[in-house]
């Protein structure tokens, strides 16, 4: 039997009532006792780092050739918005692969490891880096053994985009063991991620796919609109880092 | 080593939505209350800063707030003949992680279940014979609408949810939802403006005779001061919502609702970045002793504590009750053991309409605006000429217009290349989207145990997930997808899309966090693991809350009703169970 809850009020009192003791020192995600005061600390908001275009760091320069490349195809330049690698979603790419999603350091990386079924989803142990570090490398291997020793970034946009397309149906076999499909789906995947995205993750460079749909990124006050079924919104799109005009630049 | 603490009254598993609100209403007792949280501190100004709340990467594809694999994840397979191997990322659905729990980013959606899900057994058996319903393990929930009315009221009320009651007091209100249960009284708030959307959803199904109305919201129509005395303001329509922590205190959460409060009072404290590993319980195994939990430096700390309250999500409620051995884990090959039976999720079916003249504009959005209509949902129609029991909500919720997620296009489209940007654009301002959520009813097959093989950071086994859709849920699916489309052809669009539900649940697209079952509430401890106080069968002082009790899920978000049951197991605690602690408020 559990000791009765009279005792409740005096115990109570030994407690330390107010304040914030820190269990264990160290980083913002350290444990922290939170007691008596709603808690709030100055500058411990966690904003976003914007990436700078300048240089690679994941991507080989021959890489980084392809990956441009691809992005290109992928969201080809025409008259509604500048092509993938104009838009930045190479760079984008490329600071992604050294973030923890390109480690899979969120992820259940626990063996072992099995070939599992479509429903339970990807069961391989590469990260996103490793799979581009193997794809690309695949691809171009795969390309000079077939077209005539050109590398992938070297062949005729139309031939990029025959390929492309055996890749996404399955029906190109890379060497190496390497699953074309599965890794033109994952480019297909962070391209668009990079496409859309705010622009301060190196992608969408000057809110270019924003402007092209009409979305107005990170506005958060559409309460005078609301109403309006069926009108055009007025505003241009701000990314979370602004509009080039607030900015004293040309938009 | 572990360290041993100085006895507390309560401690709480979990400081989401179901904690915070056990945490006020005991400490508004008297009660020394501790919540152990696994996850970090969550503030409103802090960590959905309207500097940069608004980032689709960061917050909807890489899920910043939720939880992550690495902490834990679960194992899955779709029937027990397969072997299950483990979400390596989530996909299908997403639980939260830290203070506010799956309530930060929430859409908002507050829904009652009705009288004839709490007595779904006896309800059908009365109306259609048991046959109706043969191969589902459906089991009343030994409350009652009329028992529970009152803390759904309160709930709502928490939160200043947003809507037009359509049964007050038994008299039907113009506007609302006729075939809701009777309610004592209306929504605090009115509905919210409506986008265009909803609006021309709604015609049109007033056309076929059918009956929208707004749906319940948990996104503020207007300012609000909750019976705490916490102040809300009015939605702004950002299109942030779900999956996103509210920058504009629009959203009910716990932030926005109890912790202003709660976290003043000296009675009550929190402990954030601490994973509580088990329920502790004494030699007979008959009552718990406490919690044992480690934080970010490892070391682990023993909590004692006269009552338990495991509020953790339903998920993990379940697999702690497994990983503590209270009550026995259920077996579907001989039905035998009540944690993990009844594991239920949500049928789901989608449908686009694609037009050339309208402008939907559907970034204007929030988690919870849109329009419902409830005339093919749970037992609201008729279904002796139908060949399944249960039914689906139909919703046009246009959530969002985030583009990395959210672009529609024909099928047909290709997925890259100058065709697909010329469609993406085309159908992006276009397209209006319609759903339909429905009813997840008991099998013996599906249900919850420990996996074998994978184990967490701890070395504690993964929870093992058995699921796949029944076919009488497939069936309900595809005839409320048929009233889709009878709704896509009157919507006059150039062209429509309907889904259609299908067996092989997939645990890769999102589909729904709506998981619920495992650690059901009942009369009977041979298929219940809680009582309907929510008090454990097996261990008096430990107290299970959240969607786990749930012994089957309807066609609505759950949300409404975990709030509700926060409170009824809040006053059974302080009205009942502190007369004579330690003691079964249901002799078994």
């Amino acid at each position: 039997m559990p000791d009765s809850l009279s005792g409740r009020i005096s115990r109570r009192t030994l407690l330390s009532s107010v304040g914030i003791a820190i269990l264990a020192s160290g980083s913002s995600a350290a444990a922290r006792s939170l007691s008596g005061t709603l808690p709030w600390e100055p500058f411990s908001a966690d904003p976003p780092q914007p990436v700078t275009s300048v240089g690679w760091n994941f991507f080989k320069p021959e890489e980084a050739r392809a990956i441009e490349a691809i992005v290109d195809r992928l969201v080809p330049a025409d008259d509604l918005s500048v092509g993938g690698k104009d838009a930045g979603c190479a760079v984008y790419i490329d600071r992604q692969l050294v973030s923890d999603y390109g480690v899979s350091s969120r992820l259940y990386m626990k063996g072992p490891f099995k070939p599992g079924l479509s429903t339970q989803g990807y069961q391989g142990q590469a990260t996103p880096a490793m799979r581009y570090r193997q794809g690309l490398a695949a691809l171009d291997a795969w390309a000079k053994q077939n077209k005539d020793g050109k590398s992938f970034a070297d062949l005729a946009p139309e031939d990029q985009d025959a390929l492309l397309k055996e890749m996404e149906a399955g029906k190109v076999e890379f060497p190496d063991g390497v699953d074309a499909k599965a890794f033109f789906a994952l480019v297909l995947a962070n391209t668009m991620e990079g496409f859309f995205a705010d622009p301060i993750y190196g992608g969408n460079r000057d809110m270019v796919s924003w402007r092209m749909l009409g979305f107005p990124g990170a506005r958060y006050d559409y309460r005078d609109h609301v109403s309006k079924h069926n009108e055009p919104y007025p505003l241009a799109p701000v990314s979370i880092a602004g509009a080039p005009e607030w900015m004293g630049k040309k938009g | 080593m572990t360290k041993i603490l100085p006895k507390k009254d309560v401690v709480i598993i979990g400081l989401g939505w179901t904690g915070s609100i056990l945490a006020h209403e005991l400490t508004d007792e008297g009660l020394d209350v501790v919540a152990i949280e696994r996850g970090p501190w969550r503030d409103t100004a802090t960590d959905f800063n309207i500097g940069y709340a608004q980032d689709e990467l960061r917050y909807a594809v890489r899920r910043d707030l939720f939880l992550q694999p690495v902490v834990e994840t679960f194992t899955m397979r779709n029937n027990p003949s397969e072997e299950a191997l483990p979400m390596r990322d989530f996909g299908s659905f997403l639980p939260g992680n830290g203070v506010g729990g799956a309530g930060v980013h929430w859409n908002g959606h507050t829904w009652r279940f009705w009288d004839s899900d709490f007595r779904i057994r006896t309800h059908l058996s009365e109306r259609y014979g048991e046959q109706k319903f043969a191969g589902l393990e459906l089991q009343d929930w030994g409350i009652t609408g009329s028992e529970i009315e009152n803390a759904y009221d309160r709930f709502e009320y928490l939160c200043g949810i947003s809507g037009k009651a359509g049964n007050i007091k038994g008299q039907i209100q113009e506007g609302g939802n006729p075939f809701e249960d009777s309610r004592e009284r209306d929504y605090p708030l009115p509905p919210m403006q409506m986008t265009y959307a909803p609006t021309l959803f709604a015609e049109t199904a007033k056309s076929l005779g059918w009956h929208p109305f707004p749906t319940p919201s948990a996104n503020l129509s207007k300012d609000y001061v909750n019976p705490l005395g916490i102040a809300m303001g009015q939605c702004t329509f950002c299109g942030f919502c779900e999956r996103f922590g509210c920058a504009n205190y629009s959203k009910s959460s716990a932030q926005t609702t109890i912790l202003p409060l709660l976290m003043k009072k000296s009675n009550f404290e929190v402990r954030t970045n601490s994973e509580v590993l088990r329920v502790d319980l004494d030699g007979s195994g008959k009552m718990a002793r406490g919690v044992t939990y480690v934080d970010t430096s490892g070391e682990e700390f023993f909590q004692p504590a006269e009552i338990v309250l495991i509020c953790a999500y339903a998920l993990h409620n379940v697999r702690l009750m497994m990983l503590s051995g209270i009550g026995s884990i259920y077996d579907p090959v001989t039905g035998q053991g009540t944690v993990g039976r009844n594991y239920c999720y949500q049928t789901n079916a989608g449908t686009k309409v694609f037009f050339d003249d309208k402008n939907f504009n559907p970034f204007i959005a929030a988690g919870a605006l849109g329009q419902s209509l409830d005339d093919f949902n749970g037992d609201a129609f008729d279904h002796g000429a139908v060949d399944f029991v249960g039914g689906a909500g139909m919703n046009c919720i246009p959530t969002n217009g985030r583009p990395i997620g959210n672009r529609p296009t024909p099928p047909g489209t290709p997925n890259w290349g100058t065709e697909w940007k010329r469609a993406t654009v085309e159908a992006y301002k276009g397209t209006l989207s319609f759903s339909t959520q429905g009813s997840s009813y008991p099998a013996r097959n599906n249900y919850l145990d420990l996996d074998p093989t994978y184990t967490d950071r701890y070395g504690r086994p993964l929870m093992r997930m058995t699921f796949d859709f029944p076919d009488n849920d497939i069936r309900m699916s595809n005839y409320v997808s048929d009233r889709m489309e009878e709704l896509a052809k009157a919507l006059g669009g150039r062209q429509y899309v309907v889904g259609r539900a299908k067996k092989g649940w997939n645990s890769v697209p999102y589909q729904s966090t709506h998981n619920t079952g495992g650690a059901v509430m009942g009369s009977d401890p041979k298929t219940s693991a809680i009582n309907r106080y929510l008090q454990s069968w097996d261990v008096p002082n430990v107290f299970v809350i959240g969607a786990s009790a749930f012994a089957h899920n309807a066609g609505k978000n759950p949300t409404g009703t975990v709030g509700a049951l926060a409170f009824w197991a809040a006053d059974a605690i302080r009205q009942q169970y502190l007369r004579a602690p330690g003691k079964p408020l249901v002799q078994a």
